[in-house]
């Protein structure tokens, strides 16, 4: 009988079509329910400056980034230096800080560098359930509408930031011009 | 710059991959000799291609280019040079180099050796290698260059994760690595043979000593990574049963079927097909691992940070290499047949036992690995797989196995009679009986299963005595065995080494999770264990929290500093374990966290005879590499063999 | 008469289809009475895990959750931002385990806590265990749809 020996092959197509269904099983990338949408109002108190407030409303008429992250987050540092990068070039980027302590928070910027223009400080992850966190670090690009245009789950690398966000905000500055 | 050169070597190892793969192949079917000859120099070209590149990235990891983000990412200025320069291999894209630079050294090891072989075979074996070298170079420009720049650069990195920085596992990647893509050989050779439609006593001969040589360095990096997994997680196992372990476990398994099967196919020119598809599966079972580890598919503590990307590449490279040569091997292997018959009770029937259990065990590894993914995708059912599953099964399937391994190796080729061999299995089997019944007076508490696997344990290791003298006619000296066979009882003997490992280390471990205050004694595993407190300690880049315990027991007193340290670097604390070593035992002390009033939680292990278990891994890779370094390996080379061709053999024996 | 040489042949044959058929059956066994299942704390609050059968837990540590007993006990809340798990475990916790940090946890209920015999983290710190991972993801679009 000459098909046992294509057997071992029948078994392995097996194997690859369950490994290729566990490669989809992961998605990576979902689609956020809040893109298109307006971003959720808050304010709140600033890291920095805790008696000054940051609010939502006035990036207004700006493209901007919210950056969610916390110095107990050790994925936010990986994604870092691509903000302090970004914030080089001119990128406004509001950090909110999320579940976090003050002093912590603080010390990491000094460490790490700062690229956020404001640091909204959402101690009891308030805000964060409003825009549906649910890992920190996370990302949002905002337009001057106001309306959220991309969400990155997870810390940014650079091939999303190439691939995604930057066309995303050439796109937004070129619309706004 | 020098990064750029690497990159651009990286391409051009690729160009030459792509050519040694290409024409050599063709020139063995249009019969073109100069093509054929192109083989050897593309693939030594290609090492050293590769070897540019990868030099080129240790420059950039020495000198701390943070302008490279894969450098930026994975070291700092604080660590030291010894870390900084195995840092190389600690991330995705780096461990890929390597990966890519060890398997064009096995190619140019090949090419150095190729002239035992018949032209045109050689040529295929090396544009089979050349193929996979061409996947994984492609597949690591495409996807995961580690020469990638980022401007501006950063004033310092990230950092290498505080628990690669071990020297354990500095060296764990490139031996089991050595180990992964040796396999490579084998299945170059079971391809070409394929292609070529001839598997003879000649064919198993040339693949031996390649698949031994990757078998020992595998064994070593399972070994070693089961050593780091001890010491420096914290928690005082030795064997997980994660997939990612799982997944170096099971290319090992095949592979040790493989070099049994092949003694086999040498020697009787039996079991063909099968040897040449257990050649297939052990790299391919590398492979495999590779995508696991990759692509995030599984839940481990060991996976790279995952990357659907980089995981459908590998699996599309999985897909073509085995594929590939599982369709020519049913195209193919019908004519394989093996004709010589052999009796009941031989040598043969013995290692087809062997190679029935360990496809039985190397299965059950499999299924246990890839059962939660199955579920997944049919139910969408998130379930894991116990321990416990695969320590039965390798209890209940291992045990057998090893009671036949002391008759088996004894065994004619051929025919053998029970009369013949059972009067010499009769002493070790009587002393290992008695060993195993004496045990328990020695031991605190009895315990059947441990005399059972002590006595088994006993039998493998006493068992190879009379076959060296089986090997050795009376009034001989012992220096006339072969290594071949040296080798097989040392390896044999490493088995019984690691069965007593085994057994002493889950049967009369005693481990405790307990508080303990400032000048408080306990006492464990007969040792009396005294804490004095805590200091802090200052490290070239950790701050440490480091605990003193004075030992009492055992004839002298020793003093252990278990740590916690806090790398700068990074956020969370680090345990690291205070061992004190010993042929017989391990103490263990790791620190857990502080209670108040100068109270700890601590780790206080005491672990039986556990450096058995490696000592016993090595004493088998050691046996591996003896017998692949067997004067019949090397005799039968044409004559115009060289001496320095001579002397690097020997070198890499 | 068969021939003894066949007649060996055929013995060998049913000795190696046994061994195989026992291993496999083996397999099978020991894969049936050793699989864990995984639950979120949302199914767990659901009702959907079993009473008193061991299980995995995971989710996220909540902030401001981690209280210690006496001597090893430890106990913490599991969250998957949607619902949340009382955990209890006597030992010592991973390096890893921390507030915010994704923790798998092998145990069974007992009076509506999880009594976990086995608290994991990963090495690497930048880890949320791909399970966990999914069920803040289910979590998180049950959130978004309401």
């Amino acid at each position: 009988m000459k098909s046992r020996f294509a057997a071992p092959l029948l078994a392995f197509a097996a194997v690859i079509a369950l490994l290729a269904a566990g490669l989809a099983l992961k998605p990576h990338e979902l689609p956020s329910p809040f893109i298109g949408k307006p971003a959720p109002p808050f304010t709140l108190p600033r890291l920095l400056a805790p008696e000054e407030t940051f609010s939502v409303s006035q990036m207004k008429g700006n493209v901007w980034m919210l950056n969610v992250w916390a110095s107990w987050c050790a994925a936010c540092r990986d994604e870092h230096p691509l903000l302090n990068r970004l914030a080089q070039r001119g990128m406004r980027i509001v950090g909110l800080n999320y579940k976090d302590d003050p002093e912590d928070a603080a010390n990491w910027l000094r460490r790490f560098g700062n690229p956020y223009s404001h640091i909204p400080r959402d101690a009891g992850g308030d805000v964060g359930i409003e825009y549906g966190v649910y890992g920190v670090p996370e990302t949002y690009l905002i337009d001057g509408d106001g309306v959220i245009r991309f969400k990155q789950v997870g810390p940014l690398t650079a091939d999303a930031l190439r691939r995604k966000l930057l066309p995303a905000i050439e796109k937004l500055r070129g619309e706004k011009s | 710059m020098i990064a750029e050169l690497g990159h651009f070597a990286l391409i051009l190892a690729l160009v030459v991959a792509l050519a040694q793969a290409a024409l050599p192949l063709y020139a063995s079917f249009a019969g073109i000799p100069a093509w054929m000859a192109l083989a050897k120099p593309a693939a030594r070209a290609q090492f050293l291609l590769v070897a540019v590149a990868f030099a080129a990235l240790t420059h950039a990891f020495v000198n701390s280019d943070f302008s490279l983000l894969y450098v930026a990412n994975h070291s700092n200025r604080s660590l030291p040079l010894i870390y900084r320069v195995s840092g190389v291999w600690g991330g995705h894209e780096g461990s890929l180099l390597l990966w890519s630079l060890l398997l064009a050294a096995w190619g140019a090891a090949v090419a150095g050796r190729a002239r035992q072989l018949p032209d045109a075979f050689g040529a295929r074996v090396l544009a089979v290698m050349a193929m996979i070298s061409a996947g994984f170079l492609l597949f690591m420009l495409l996807t995961s260059n580690p020469f990638a720049r980022q401007f501006p650069a950063p004033p310092d990195g990230a950092d290498l994760n505080p628990l690669l920085q071990d020297i354990g596992l500095a060296v764990h990647p490139p031996m089991l690595y050595a180990g992964y893509v040796g396999f490579s050989v084998a299945f170059a050779f079971a391809v070409a043979a394929l292609i070529g439609g001839r598997v003879d006593a000649a064919w198993a001969r040339w693949a031996r000593p390649w698949t031994n040589i990757a078998w020992a360095f595998l064994t070593v990096g399972i070994a070693l990574g089961s050593w780091w997994a001890y010491y420096e997680l914290g928690w005082g196992g030795w064997w997980f049963w994660d997939p990612v372990e799982n997944a170096s476990f099971m290319p090992w398994l095949a592979g040790t079927a493989l070099i049994h099967s092949l003694a086999a196919t040498e020697k009787r020119g039996v079991f063909k097909a099968w040897t040449v598809l257990l050649a297939v599966f052990a790299f391919s079972l590398s492979l495999l691992g590779a995508f696991l580890v990759r692509s995030g598919v599984l839940t481990s503590v060991h996976a790279f940070a995952s990357d659907p990307a980089r995981g459908l590449f590998i699996l599309l490279l999985f897909a073509l290499a085995t594929g590939g040569a599982l369709a020519l091997y049913a195209w193919r292997a019908p004519r394989l047949a093996s004709r010589a018959g052999f009796e009941l009770l031989s040598r043969e029937s013995a290692l087809l036992i062997n190679n029935v259990f360990f496809g039985a065990l190397c299965f059950a590894v499999l299924l246990g690995t890839l059962y939660p993914l199955l579920l997944d995708a049919l139910r969408g059912a998130k379930i894991s797989v116990g321990p416990p599953y695969f320590n039965f099964l390798f209890a209940a399937l291992g045990a057998p196995l090893a009671l036949a391994v002391g008759a088996g190796a004894l065994l004619r080729w051929k025919k053998d009679r029970a009369r013949r061999v059972l009067p010499k299995l009769l002493a070790p089997a009587a002393l290992s009986l008695a060993a195993g019944l004496a045990l328990p007076a020695f031991l605190p508490h009895y315990s059947l299963r441990a005399a059972l696997a002590f006595a088994l344990g006993c039998w493998v290791m006493l068992s190879v005595v009379p076959v060296l003298r089986a090997a050795v006619p009376a009034g001989h000296m012992w220096t006339r065995i072969p290594r071949s066979l040296a080798g097989m009882a040392l390896a044999h003997f490493g088995v019984g080494v690691f069965i007593i490992g085994v057994t002493f280390t889950n049967a009369y471990s005693v481990e405790r999770d307990l508080r303990i205050a400032r000048g408080e004694t306990r006492e464990i595993g007969g040792y009396a264990f005294s804490f004095h407190g805590t200091a802090e300690h200052r490290g070239p880049n950790y701050q440490a929290t480091r605990g003193e315990f004075r030992v009492r027991g055992g004839g002298r007193d020793i003093t252990l500093h278990p740590e916690k340290r806090a790398y700068f670097s990074q956020e969370n604390p680090m345990t690291e374990a205070a061992i004190d070593a010993g042929f017989t035992r391990d103490l263990y002390v790791a620190l857990g966290e502080p209670l108040g009033d100068g109270a700890w939680s601590a780790r206080i292990y005491y672990k039986p005879f556990i450096r058995w278990i490696w000592l016993g891994a090595l004493l088998m890779a050691l046996g591996g590499a003896i017998a692949a370094s067997d004067a019949r390996y090397r005799s039968r080379a044409p004559a115009r063999m060289t001496q320095t061709a001579h002397g690097a053999a020997q070198v890499r024996a | 008469m068969m021939p003894a040489r066949r007649r060996q042949r055929l013995v060998l044959t049913a000795l190696l289809l046994c061994a195989a058929g026992g291993a496999a059956a083996l397999t099978l066994f020991a894969l049936r009475e050793n699989i864990n299942l995984f639950f979120s704390p949302t199914q767990v609050q659901a009702g959907e895990a079993p009473g008193g059968a061991a299980f995995r837990i995971g989710g996220m540590v909540a902030a401001g959750s981690v209280s210690r007993g006496d001597g090893l006990g430890v106990s913490f809340d599991l969250t998957d931002t949607r619902e949340t798990v009382r955990v209890s475990y006597t030992g010592i916790l991973p390096d890893l385990f921390r507030e915010g940090q994704g923790v798998v946890a092998l145990g069974a209920m007992r009076d509506g806590v999880f009594v976990a015999s086995q608290v994991l983290a990963k090495h690497d710190e930048n880890y949320m265990p791909p399970e966990v991972d999914a069920a803040l993801r289910a979590a998180g679009r049950a959130h978004f749809a309401q």
